[in-house]
């Protein structure tokens, strides 16, 4: 991983492939490096979609070695859904891949000036970029079996469906799987609708030939390796029940806890959660000839996902996740799992956030467009999206711009990106971290739900103000520099836990550079990667009302605690004032 | 008095999902676990009525007690 690819495709004569060393960004891996690229490359005020923007993919720093967990890739652009910086995470092979084939980085810059739509090809020989207008509008499924039988089996493929060639707002990067199915989705903030804008539909990675990276101290390395699985197999939540039963094992214990958002954010409790459970959903995945336990990438020993068949006991898609089966599910009063599936499925096929294409049904719903539980109709308004008719136009452009359009009241954003699977009044923490965050309304930024709900690093009351902005604060440090490890952030369950586990982490990175990093290096990296973000949203013309929750969940109480957020808004400016 | 328990994940393995008991005033949540040979390492998440509460608190009439392993998503 010493070098960084940059493709102009906007140069005359067609797409510039230029290949330079790391230079400045040395050191730099996942979250933290594309953060840095943006920053510093592109102008915070440029229109996300315009050849200024730039769509930065970059594997983590432990991508491509035998770690565990380490395959997680990040992206990074300027965001059309935002405004803001982005950095949409993802899994599947492809960080693997790449990191193995030497790049820190992959670079797209430009924009071509026909419509012509692009496939890149990278192998050990080199960068192949060709124009393939035989690709164009294909769902990310049918792309991928194209790729398939073009490029064989051992390949992993990046890809955008017809949502990010209409650069749709909510469109997502998909990257495929140990089965090489399009399941994994960089999917927050509008990333493909940026790869669309620059008209590539696929990179196709392929690293045949080239070895495992090597560490600078292999048998420290090998030794950090083992304590550091050791510990996530020991842990209850890495080593059981994620593997068990996928992250959906959550629908049960929000919906308990008061802070599971239905129909709308209307009430915190959905009558239909034990029928759309994580428990329920195992079940029927092993009944169905399925799997409950499935890895994302190879080298990933938690296997939170699984494989959903249909009840014929054919491939639907994978394990739906819990803020998938809340989006399509409680979300919009739906109760049924394959419903639910086939979603998930369209979603994944049409290349949209499963997010922010469920938050956007829900509002949708409340705009009268269809009724609160009617499955059907909310398959059939994806379709429309699918279709790029002008009403799944405007879905396409996320809750936000549906809610304006249909004249809703109550929708749930923050800097336009829609609200998970927690409501922000029941479960304070997370309202901070949603108003706070430098990429608008996201869990995975500052994840308050373990210390308020699950009591993992402690335990934060739910529904006190108190305590939430300097566990917000932490979380968002430490998850920034989680993300740039190109670790899964589900390690974090492990490591707030066993501290023996957190110093694993500290040696594989330090037998792995040759470096001496200690916790505190940790929280500085961390606090480093949020300055740069928080700085370039600053230029791009974020303030601190930027940072705020929609009013109604200051003023509405949600049921049954019936409290409002209550965090006050000089509190919410202190999260980033270390 | 009357007590509604629920159990989620493993917890109810071998057990119930959603059960209405008839228990004595003064009962603790620590009795209930007792009850159903469920270890307090286990029971690592416990509401009552939606509220977090440790095993040491009191139930009253009507109290919805839901019992959790330890688990995590997100
Ligand atoms: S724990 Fe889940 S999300 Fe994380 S790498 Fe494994 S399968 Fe992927």
């Amino acid at each position: 991983m010493d070098k960084i690819l940059r493709i102009d495709m906007g140069a005359d004569g067609g797409p510039k492939i230029t290949e330079t060393p790391l230079g400045d960004y040395a050191g730099l891996g996942g979250r933290a490096m594309t953060t840095t690229v943006v920053s510093r490359e592109v102008p915070p005020l440029c229109h996300p979609l315009s050849a200024e923007n730039k769509l930065v993919i970059a594997p983590g720093l432990l991508s491509g070695t035998i770690a565990a967990m380490s395959g997680r890739l990040s992206v990074g652009c300027k965001s059309p859904l935002t405004g803001g910086i982005k950095e949409s995470n993802s899994g599947g092979q492809a960080a693997q891949v790449l990191a193995r084939l030497g790049y820190a980085a992959i670079i797209l810059e430009g924009k071509p000036k026909t419509d012509d739509i692009y496939k890149i090809l990278i192998d050990k020989n080199g960068v192949k970029i060709v124009i393939d207008n035989s690709l164009k509008m294909l769902p990310n499924y049918d792309l991928v079996t194209k790729i398939r039988s073009e490029f064989g089996d051992k390949i992993a493929c990046m890809s955008i469906g017809p949502a990010g060639e209409m650069m749709m707002n909510i469109a997502s990067i998909a990257c495929t799987d140990m089965e090489l199915r399009p399941t994994r989705h960089a999917g927050r903030g509008g990333v493909g609708a940026v790869m669309g804008s620059k008209r590539v539909k696929a990179i196709v990675l392929d690293d045949s030939g080239m070895p495992m990276r090597t560490p600078k101290d292999p048998v420290k390395f090998k030794a950090a390796n083992k304590v550091f699985t050791e510990g996530l197999l020991k842990h209850p939540v890495t080593g059981q029940a994620l593997p068990a039963y996928g992250t959906n094992v959550l629908t049960n214990i929000l919906n308990e806890a008061g802070g599971y958002p239905t129909n709308n954010f209307k009430e915190g409790r959905f009558a239909g959660a034990a029928k759309i459970s994580g428990e329920a959903q195992a079940e029927l995945e092993v009944k169905r000839g399925g799997l409950a336990t499935h890895g994302c990438h190879r080298g990933c020993v938690i296997r939170c996902s699984g494989i959903y068949n249909d009840k014929d006991g054919h491939f639907l898609s994978k394990q739906p996740e819990y803020e998938t089966v809340w989006s399509h599910g409680g979300h919009c009063g739906i109760d049924d799992l394959d419903s639910i599936a086939m979603l998930d499925f369209l979603d994944d096929n049409y290349g949209v956030d499963t997010i922010e294409m469920g938050v956007t049904i829900g509002v949708a719903m409340d705009a009268g467009l269809a009724k609160f539980g009617d499955a059907e109709a909310a398959i059939n308004l994806v379709k429309e999206v699918g279709k790029g008719s002008p009403l799944g136009r405007i879905l396409g452009s996320g809750a936000g711009v549906t809610g304006r359009v249909y004249g809703v009241e109550r929708v749930p954003v923050v800097k336009n990106q829609a609200m998970p699977a927690y409501d922000p009044r029941a479960v304070k923490g997370i309202g901070v971290t949603y108003a706070t965050s430098t990429m608008g309304a996201d869990h995975t930024a500052g994840y308050c739900i373990a210390t308020n709900i699950l009591k993992v690093g402690g335990f934060v009351d739910p529904l006190k103000p108190e305590g939430q902005i300097e566990l917000s604060r932490n979380l968002q440090i430490a998850t920034a520099a989680i993300d740039s490890t190109g670790m899964c952030l589900f390690i974090a369950f492990a490591i707030l836990d066993q501290p023996e586990t957190f110093q694993a982490l500290l040696d594989l990175l330090n037998s792995f550079y040759g470096l001496s990093l200690t916790g505190d290096s940790v929280v500085e990296l961390g606090k480093k990667v949020l300055s740069t973000e928080r700085d370039f949203n600053t230029r791009a013309g974020f303030t601190a009302m930027h940072d705020r929750l929609p009013r109604y969940f200051s003023t509405e109480p949600v049921a049954p605690h019936n409290v409002t957020f209550g965090v006050k808004d000089e509190d919410l400016d202190k999260v980033f004032a270390w | 008095m009357q007590i509604t328990i629920k159990l989620f994940a493993m917890l109810k393995n071998g057990r119930f999902d959603s059960a209405q008991r008839e228990c004595p005033d003064n009962t603790t949540i620590q009795d209930i676990l007792n009850g159903l040979a469920i270890p307090v390492s286990e029971a690592a998440i416990i509401f009552v009525n939606g509220r977090h509460a440790n095993p040491e608190d009191d139930l009253h009439h009507a109290d919805t007690v839901s019992i959790f392993p330890p688990i995590g998503g997100g």
